[in-house]
Formats: structure tokens, sequence, C-alpha cells
């Protein structure tokens, strides 16, 4: 199980999304899954044996860590990835579920294209705004957590059983920030990725249901 | 994820590319990413904890290692192979909405449509003209400038391509200026010269390929210039009558909304 099963579920949703919505796939594939696996990861790989503290105490180190990174910056990313990609599922499994109802009752359940396509709409307009929220919710839990994007060199510590106030340095803070910074952007992309597609949806069934009442006043 | 599967989406580019194009991306695997993952990343890979500083100072060590690499030179050039490859996608989704057209045309039993089945419509390679020309352009006018300003970020971040033995830091915490050591320099500067070296043969490649196009460009617009002026004759009229209703055809088809609606 790893990152393959999620580019598999990606492409297969591929299918049934719209010119922007096969952007935003590639930019997650492109420049979220990819970067993370091939550049991200090995920076944050040995960030525990790296972290140094000014103190010969055991266990000083270890608390100052655990104070400073509750979950590791690199954690939160892959989770956030894992998020951001499951509200794409609810497609997957609407459409499965229409095929396999219609499979079981041999029979077509719904009038017209239009009416299926109306409840695929709504599950897919239900997914983006999933997707929205999953982002923005993780990139606030970012600035809470870390104070901010930036990742200081320094950070002063003074939990037990540390004796007093120690210094305690990060490793390869300015490479961490300059992929943290890079995160956002690209996590602010996508947002507005999907919030341009919801409105080009939303617009576009609104012209359409527009036009079918004109068309039938006039008829 | 990896770059196997970003070997696998621009490999569908391939088909659609020049003669010029198929060489770069096939230096790009060969010479680039498949350098980086096999031999580069072992290189750099023991990069901060063979970094020896002269100090027992706890901290002086990841200062001054921070200080001297703010990003990695591994990192800086998977960065630049993802950004470099990523102008082709715009070929591929442009190949991609054309086919995607043509499907429709053909399940509406279009007469127009030239197509025996789906299957050839998959296997097709379109010709690099029209917009698909502008297309292809301005994704080899991208790279290069990705080339470029990454290549100009190396030398600038770096001070030229050199890894030196041995740096002077004197960053707080360290008491004073030390001698940092990094690990492997020789073997670094060899792969950092040999990857520069190839980034300039991508970029040759990719001047060549722009001046290729340009040059088949201005040929077909002055050969139709030649023929509107000289052959005035029946056959022309019915080929610029036939290109037009061809260009008419496509027009509505680009203008259809694609989606849910179709």
């Amino acid at each position: 199980m790893s990152w393959g099963f999620l580019r598999d579920l990606l492409s297969g949703v591929n299918k049934y999304s719209t010119g922007i919505g096969r952007i935003w796939i590639a930019v997650v594939f492109i420049f979220r899954l990819l970067v993370y696996v091939a550049a991200a990861e090995d920076i944050w790989k040995h960030e525990h044996d790296e972290f140094e503290c000014n103190i010969k105490q055991p266990g000083c180190e270890n608390v100052c860590f655990d104070h400073f990174f509750p979950v590791s910056h690199i954690r939160l990313w892959a989770l956030q990835l894992i998020m951001v990609s499951t509200p794409s599922l609810l497609v997957v499994f609407h459409v499965a579920y229409q095929e396999n109802r219609e499979k079981r009752h041999n029979q077509k359940l719904y009038k017209s294209a239009g009416e299926r396509d109306g409840g695929l709409l709504c599950t897919y307009l239900v997914s983006l705004i999933l997707k929205t929220g999953f982002e923005i919710v993780f990139l606030v839990l970012f600035y809470k957590l870390y104070n901010g994007f930036k990742v200081p060199r320094l950070v002063k510590c003074d939990i037990r059983p540390c004796p007093n106030t120690v210094d305690c340095y990060i490793s390869k803070p300015t490479e961490k920030m300059i992929f943290l910074y890079f995160l956002v952007a690209t996590s602010c992309l996508c947002i507005v990725l999907n919030l341009s597609e919801l409105s080009y949806l939303i617009f576009k069934y609104f012209i359409k249901r527009y036009l079918k009442r004109y068309i039938k006043k006039h008829q | 994820m990896d770059w196997g599967a970003l070997h696998t989406i621009l490999g569908g580019v391939n088909k659609h590319s020049t003669s010029i194009g198929k060489i770069w991306l096939t230096v790009l695997f060969i010479f680039r990413i498949m350098i980086l993952v096999v031999a580069a990343e072992r290189v750099w890979g023991d990069e901060q904890h063979d970094f020896v500083c002269n100090t027992l100072q706890p901290g002086c060590k990841n200062v001054c290692y921070d200080h001297f690499f703010p990003i990695s030179h591994i990192r800086l050039w998977a960065l630049q192979l993802i950004f470099v490859s990523t102008p082709a996608l715009l070929v591929a989704m442009h190949v991609a909405y054309r086919r995607h057209e043509k499907k429709r045309q053909f399940r509406k039993g279009d007469q127009k449509c030239e197509y025996k089945d789906i299957e050839e419509i998959r296997r097709q390679r379109f010709r690099i003209e029209g917009s698909l020309w502008w297309t292809y352009t301005s994704s080899i006018f991208f790279r290069l400038v990705f080339e470029a300003v990454f290549m100009y970020a190396f030398y600038f971040m770096y001070d030229g391509f050199r890894m030196p033995r041995l740096m002077k830091c004197n960053a707080w915490p360290c008491p004073n200026t030390v001698d940092c050591f990094v690990s492997r320099p020789t073997e670094k500067t060899v792969f950092t010269i040999f990857m520069i070296a190839v980034s300039s043969i991508c970029i040759l490649l990719n001047v060549a390929e722009l001046c290729y196009l340009l040059t088949k460009f201005f040929l077909r617009k002055s050969k139709k210039a030649g023929n509107n002026k000289h052959h005035s004759n029946h056959e022309n009229k019915e080929e610029t009558k036939q290109n037009e209703m061809n260009e008419l055809i496509s027009d509505s088809c680009q203008n259809t909304v694609i989606g849910f609606t179709s």
C-alpha cells in the first residue's frame, strides 16, 4: 500500500471530471505528490536525529523535540494529500452504485440522462466543497501549530528534565521552509482551481435551467 | 507516485513530438532522471551526517550546514526536472482535448469525420500545426525559461559549480571561525558538472527545436502566400473552400461545452 494506490484512485476519477478537474488532478500528481515523494520526504528523514540541544541532560532533547513538533510537517503534508484526494471517491462510489442498480433491475432507472446527471452533479459539487474545506483546514492547522510557515534555526526550550532554558537547533531549517512555502503555494492553487470549477458548474447549471424554462414557455 | 509515473505521462507526449523533441525526452530520462535516481541520490545521501565541523559546540554543525546549503543540490535538481517536464503536459492536454472532440464527432455520426472507429482516433498522431503548434512552441519556450532559471539559481546559490572541501563558518553558536568539511566534495563536483552539462545540452536541443518549428512555420506561410498569388485555378478554390469548411467545423466543435451536458 503506497502512493500508487492514490494515483490509481485519482486516475479513475479523471474520466468523470471537467477540464478544470483534470488540471487539478495534474497539479496534485506532479506538484504535490511527486515533489513529496521525490524531494520533500528526504529532507525530514532524519529530523529527530539531527535535532541537537546544547545540553547533555538525557531526555531533554526528546522532550524538546516533542514539544516543538507535535506532528511533523511531513506527516501533516501526507495527511493533507490523502484527505484532499479522498472526496473524489464519492464520485466513484456514486457511479458504481448507479451502474449496480441499473444492472440489478435490468433497466434504465432514470427517464432522461439529465436526471441522472443531476445526481452525479450534486455528488461532484459536494466532493469539490469537501476538497476545498480540507485544504483550508490543513493550511490553518499548519499555521496554528507552527506559528506561521517559518522554520527557525534555533528554538529555546525549558521543559523538564531540561535544567534551564537550553538552545536547540533544528536541522535544515531553510530547506524545510522553502518546501513549506511550496506546499502552501500549491495548496492555494488547488483551492483556486476548486473554487473556479465550483462556480463554473453552478453557473452552467443555472444557465441550463433558465434556457429550459425559456424554451418551455415559448412552446 | 515516482519518476516512473512521470515517464508514463510524458511517454504519451512522445508520439506527437518532433524528432528533436524525442531526443530531448530521451536525454531527460536517461541522462538526468536516471542518473539522479541511480547515482546522485547516493552521493548526497549522507550529506548532513558526514558534514563535520571542527568544534564540539552543539548546534554549530546544524547552523553551518544550513548556512552553506540552504537547499540541497539533489532537491534543486529534482525540482528542476519536475518543472522542466511540466510544459510537455500542456501538449498532452491539448492532444487529449482534440481526441475528445474527434471522438464526440465520431459518436454523433458526423459524415465529415474521416475515422473508421474509436481505436483509430486513439492511435492517431496529430500533426503539429494550427493551435497545437502554438501550444507546442509555448511549452518549449517555458522549458527554456525554467532550465535557465534553475541553472542561474544554482550558480547564484553555490558561487559556481565547484564543491569546496573546506568551508569556514562563524555563525552563532559557533564560538569562533570553525573549519567545516564537506563529505565527498570531488564526487559531488563531478556530478554537478555532469548535470550542468546535460542541462546545457537540453537547452541547445530546445533552442534547435524552437528554430526548426519557427522555420517550418514561416516556410509554410510563404508557400501558402505563393500558392494564393500564382495559382488561382479551380482546384485551389475548392481546396480553400474545403479548408474554410474544416475550420468552421473545428471551431464549432471547440465551442461546444464539455462535461456533464455531453
